[in-house]
């Protein structure tokens, strides 16, 4: 269980304290949970303080009871804590298999290669050996940085965004990707998504909107509030 | 040879015995073995250091082997080596130079190494240099190589130099006649406080002619490279170089390519990035368990492989 207690993070932009996230306090142990709200709502900053890119300016994370908030981004992967980029990232001269290698942990067979890829929508033959460098479409990219985090098979499994820069055929395989890890997976998932198909399978939904928890339960309860968040000012509203 | 000569001649060889077709093997400046075939002729020259490499034309899939080793420190070198390559000839050179020093003079070589490729004719030229030892003295690398490509040819070089040697100034000149191409892919890492200087001149004298000038670097700790290209483009001809580096602690890297068209049909690029390994590349592997030291690793081995 992944348990969040008061976390805050503030950022300086020009010489000015940006509060990101306020007080957030949450309990994550279903299977499936999706954080939705608005752009700028602080979804990202979360998915990077629990991963431990980014450090909470107060409060504590704590993994299956043990604060974690003072452990180093490696030392929480080898925990049992994986992220998915909303952008992945590419690295010239490291090809498909190395890096599915690096994220299993060890070298990879032909086999569990082809098992990865396949269940992301892509064939290994066409991709084992190929560098994850520009020459990679941002679709491909994002397909292989989940099946990096399948393939980890880890106790908190985050996907900051999966939908985006997936074509539409894609997308109806993503939702099988993420239902088919719901059946199989001893584990939390936790998705940032704005994807109401992918906020229909989640067991449970939190809303953000400003840097706080806005609404935390099912999809019935949430759904209504996040239409109505956000308060934007007059003159967006008279746009609308 | 010795056993830290066996040694050097597998890190530039890659070779655990002797290499099969033609070979001409260097050691301390003597020649310690050599082997031609029917169509591969090595000779000594006379005036100065160094062999005449002549392939016969139309010889296919046929190698040389040119390797030197160097284990006595102080001793310094200058070798000429010309390769003359027949007419529609299609052969692989493996070239390279292992330094060990373990005294305290500087041990030194020169390659300065000619192509001389006829019409049609096809080149792999792979060069390896590496350095070992313990000693103070400093390992000293020289290359000069100059291409010439006769209509329709076309030569592509590897050159790497991954360990070990503290100072080296590489040259390379080309000139390319009508429809032939040159492509140089160039390795080099660099530590402590080296230097490695690239200096390429290539001059597109044909038209549909075209160059290619890669070279992806890495300079750690106090080490200093500096990468010169010069293309010009005297018809219609299309020219490519692209320099890439990583730089890591207190290293320093300078870029200076130079492009001259002197004909309205030459297409002229040139690419260069210098910078430190992405913070954001250090975060994935390491969400994905490396450390931060693992993680660099396997950013520079796979940049430079």
């Amino acid at each position: 269980m992944l348990e969040l207690k008061g976390i805050s993070f503030s950022a300086e932009d020009e010489n000015k304290e940006v509060e990101i996230l306020n007080d957030i306090n949450l309990k994550i142990d279903d299977r499936f949970v999706a954080v939705t709200g608005p752009n700028g709502s602080g979804k990202s900053t979360l998915a990077k303080i629990i991963a431990g890119i980014l450090t909470p300016t107060e409060g504590r994370i704590l993994l299956d009871g043990e604060d974690i908030t003072d452990r180093s981004i490696t030392e929480r992967a080898n925990m049992g804590i994986s992220f998915a980029f909303q952008q992945p990232v590419r690295f010239k001269g490291i090809t498909v298999k190395e890096l599915l290698s690096i994220a299993a942990g060890r070298a990879a067979t032909m086999t569990e290669i082809c098992e990865m890829l396949s269940e992301v929508g892509l064939c290994a033959r066409d991709y084992v050996n190929r560098e994850v460098n520009a020459s990679l479409s941002g679709g491909e990219l994002k397909r292989i940085e989940i099946a990096m985090i399948m393939a980890r098979r880890t106790k908190v499994s985050i996907f900051d965004e999966p939908e985006a820069g997936i074509d539409l055929w894609s997308f109806q395989n993503l939702i099988r990707v993420f239902e088919k890890m719901h059946e199989e997976i001893n584990g939390s998932i936790l998705i940032i998504s704005h994807q109401e198909r992918i906020l229909n399978i989640a067991d449970q939904i939190i809303l953000m909107a400003n840097g706080r928890i806005q609404k935390v339960g099912s999809k019935d309860e949430v759904m209504p509030e996040l239409l109505g968040c956000g308060q934007p000012c007059r003159t967006l509203t008279d746009k609308l | 040879m010795d056993a830290i000569q066996q040694s050097l001649l597998e890190q530039v060889t890659g070779l655990h015995e002797i290499p099969a077709g033609a070979y001409n093997i260097r050691a301390n400046g003597q020649m310690a073995g050599r082997n031609t075939t029917a169509n591969i002729d090595i000779i000594t020259k006379e005036d100065k250091s160094g062999i005449d490499i002549r392939i016969k034309p139309g010889t296919k899939s046929e190698s040389v082997h040119i390797p030197v080793v160097l284990s006595q420190s102080g001793l310094k070198e200058s070798v000429y080596n010309d390769f003359f390559v027949g007419e529609n000839a299609d052969v692989t050179i493996i070239a390279g130079c292992g330094i060990h020093n373990g005294g305290n003079a500087a041990t030194e070589h020169s390659g300065i190494h000619r192509f001389f490729v006829e019409k049609n004719a096809k080149v792999r030229y792979v060069e390896k240099h590496y350095g070992a030892g313990d000693g103070n003295g400093e390992r000293i690398m020289n290359p000069a190589t100059e291409i010439h490509l006769a209509q329709g040819a076309s030569l592509e070089m590897e050159t790497v130099q991954i360990k070990g040697i503290d100072s080296t100034k590489r040259t390379t000149k080309a000139e390319v006649a009508e429809g032939a191409s040159l492509i140089i892919k160039e390795k080099i890492m660099t530590h402590g406080r080296q230097y490695a200087e690239t200096d390429f001149t290539v001059d597109m004298n044909g038209d549909d002619s075209s160059v290619n000038l890669i070279s992806r670097s890495v300079a750690k700790e106090h080490s200093r490279q500096l990468f010169k290209s010069r293309i010009i483009g005297n018809g219609k001809c299309h020219g490519h170089s692209e320099c890439d580096a990583i730089i890591m602690d207190e290293a320093s890297v300078s870029a200076i390519p130079e492009l001259t068209a002197n004909n309205i049909e030459a297409n002229l690029i040139h690419e260069a990035a210098i910078g430190k390994i992405a913070g954001e590349q250090l975060m994935k592997l390491m969400t994905l368990g490396l450390t931060e030291k693992e993680a660099e690793e396997q950013i520079v081995n796979g940049f430079l492989k």
